[in-house]
């Protein structure tokens, strides 16, 4: 294992992140305080509690699942694409460096930008509600997962997209909508019976009650499939990339 | 000097069937300055890239330093250094901050001796802590250089690198070049400077359509430069030359249409009378004939029209 090659592309891809910390830092405040503003001021005042959780509180899971999916994924993708982009992905592969080493110096930095991100909106979240966790290891657990998972995700889109419209084209078009529809601002027994079915198929459903779970003790699947999920959505993400580099797909010639 | 770079039948084919690299065979020795001459799309870039591990080979195979390039891809890419023909770097990042990622990329533990040293050399110490979009192109190609070197390669490859390059930073780059040859550094440098390739190569090779047309020392090349050479072109092409002039040690044409008689100017009888002659009476019939003083440049202008007859 190369450690000193992983460790020389964390940090300069969490230069990046330090270059721009403000901005990394000021748009989930401001984003995750006008969620609260008009989910939890404006709308959550008419919604009573949901399954015994006050509206504002019920939505604190769903809104770090979001910005740490989103983040997650535009980190990563943006990460390798940008080197791509730039040429500079020549010294990556001209470089004694394996794919696992690669990946591990990519998808770490983008990991830590979104764990970052998650924390920051955890404790915004903390200014406006009561926020408790009952199983904090969990919930650290799935965090962690998550970003993981989504960074791994978010570093196969960079290697396919060719442009910077296909960089965005998969996130905004089925990331977003997986996220919404899976249930962060609602709990899927709010929808008619036929709907909560639908809504099962949506990967992300599993993330978001099993991260709710992890809060408030309710879930609106049950824990171990949730794990199961992440599980699974991780080693697709890894054995893909495995592909990427052993045949070279976009990358190498 | 035994070989530090073998390269056997190497080719590349890329998908959409174009034949960039066709059996390259070459054998670059320790410690030499290799000057890689070819037109554009003679496959320079792209034998560079194989050996670099920047593309995949088709077939052959390719060693650097006794290390199968593929199977012993670690050991061997930590050997070379390259600088590549396009400027490509990360615009936002700081000059200090990209070079000491390239020599932890390479798995190098942090040395800012080395950096400083490098730095300097390239007269790129001031401008450390300015973000590459800041510095003009020649300042940038420096940078490249500078990563190249800081994890310290055996072999160093220089992909063009005075293309658009002003005089100072020339004489500079030949300065490090000069500096790392002392320390045995092997260098294979492409350009299509041939006076560049006369100024500082110990063997000059030339590669066009994919294919190395030939390796030969730079002072056997010098020395065929200072003397004339006599192109006689034929009415009907030679399978071979005649027994009766192998004296002349005249050199075939591949498609047979010319002979060319290399002789020494200084010498007290060219020769050119009695080969005229002689000529003649072996049944060739002679159509044209011209002289003129080979350069190394004509060699190579010469070779790569007749690889593209």
């Amino acid at each position: 294992m190369n450690f000193l090659a992983i460790a020389a592309i964390y940090r300069f891809e969490m230069q990046r992140f330090f270059r721009t910390l403000l901005q990394s830092f000021v748009s989930p405040v401001i984003s995750t305080s006008l969620y609260f503003v008009v989910f939890g001021a404006a709308i959550g005042s008419r919604i009573d509690q949901v399954e015994g959780v006050s509206y504002g509180a019920f939505i604190v899971p769903g809104l770090i699942m979001l910005s740490v999916i989103t983040q997650a994924i535009s980190n990563a993708s943006f990460g390798i694409y940008f080197p791509k982009f730039i040429g500079t992905i020549y010294e990556l592969l001209s470089a004694p460096v394996n794919f696992l080493e690669i990946v591990i110096g990519y998808v770490g930095a983008a990991a830590t930008k979104a764990l970052f991100i998650g924390v920051v909106i955890l404790a915004t979240s903390a200014l406006f509600v009561d926020v408790e966790i009952q199983h904090p290891g969990a919930m650290v657990a799935f965090l962690l997962l998550t970003c993981i998972s989504f960074a791994l995700f978010g570093f196969i889109i960079g290697i396919w997209a060719q442009n910077f419209e296909q960089l965005q084209l998969v996130p905004l078009l089925i990331v977003t909508p997986l996220v919404f529809l899976g249930g962060s601002f609602y709990s899927i027994s709010m929808l008619p019976p036929f709907w909560q079915t639908v809504t099962l198929f949506n990967p992300v459903v599993y993330l978001i009650s099993g991260f709710r779970w992890a809060f408030f003790g309710q879930a609106d699947v049950s824990i171990g499939l949730s794990l199961l999920a992440i599980a699974g959505f991780t080693a697709l993400c890894l054995f893909l990339i495995w592909r990427i580099f052993r045949t070279g797909y976009r990358i190498k010639s | 000097m035994a070989a530090f770079v073998e390269v056997s039948g190497l080719e590349k084919t890329y998908d959409d069937g174009f034949q960039a690299l066709k059996g390259v065979d070459l054998e670059i020795r320790e410690g030499e300055i290799l000057a890689l001459l070819g037109p554009n799309g003679a496959g320079k870039t792209t034998l560079i890239s194989a050996l670099c591990g920047i593309t995949t080979p088709t077939g052959g195979t390719a060693r650097v330093g006794g290390h199968d390039i593929e199977a012993e891809y670690r050991a061997a890419r930590s050997l070379v250094g390259l600088v590549p023909q396009e400027i490509a770097l990360e615009p936002f990042e700081k000059v200090i901050n990209t070079v000491r990622f390239s020599r932890g990329l390479f798995g190098k533990g942090r040395d800012d001796a080395l950096v400083e040293k490098i730095l300097r050399q390239l007269s790129l110490w001031d401008k450390r802590t300015n973000q590459i979009k800041e510095l003009s192109g020649g300042m940038k190609r420096r940078v490249l250089i500078a990563k190249a070197l800081v994890h310290e390669p055996r072999v160093l490859f220089l992909d063009e690198p005075t293309a658009g390059v002003d005089v100072e930073l020339r004489r500079d780059m030949w300065e490090v070049v000069e500096g790392l040859r002392q320390d045995g550094v092997t260098i294979i440098l492409t350009t299509h400077y041939i006076e560049e390739a006369e100024a500082i190569a110990d063997r000059v090779a030339v590669i066009a359509h994919g294919e190395i047309l030939l390796v030969e020392d730079k002072a056997a090349l010098m020395q065929r430069m200072g003397r004339k050479s006599l192109r006689i072109d034929l009415v009907e092409p030679v399978e071979a030359v005649p027994e009766s002039l192998s004296d002349y040690e005249l050199w075939k044409s591949p498609d047979g249409q010319s002979l060319t008689y290399t002789y020494d100017t200084n010498a007290e009888r060219t020769g050119i009378a009695r080969l005229v002659r002689e000529l003649t009476e072996a049944g060739l019939v002679i159509r044209d004939i011209q002289t003129s003083q080979s350069s190394l440049e004509e060699i190579f202008v010469g070779l790569v029209k007749e690889d593209a007859a």
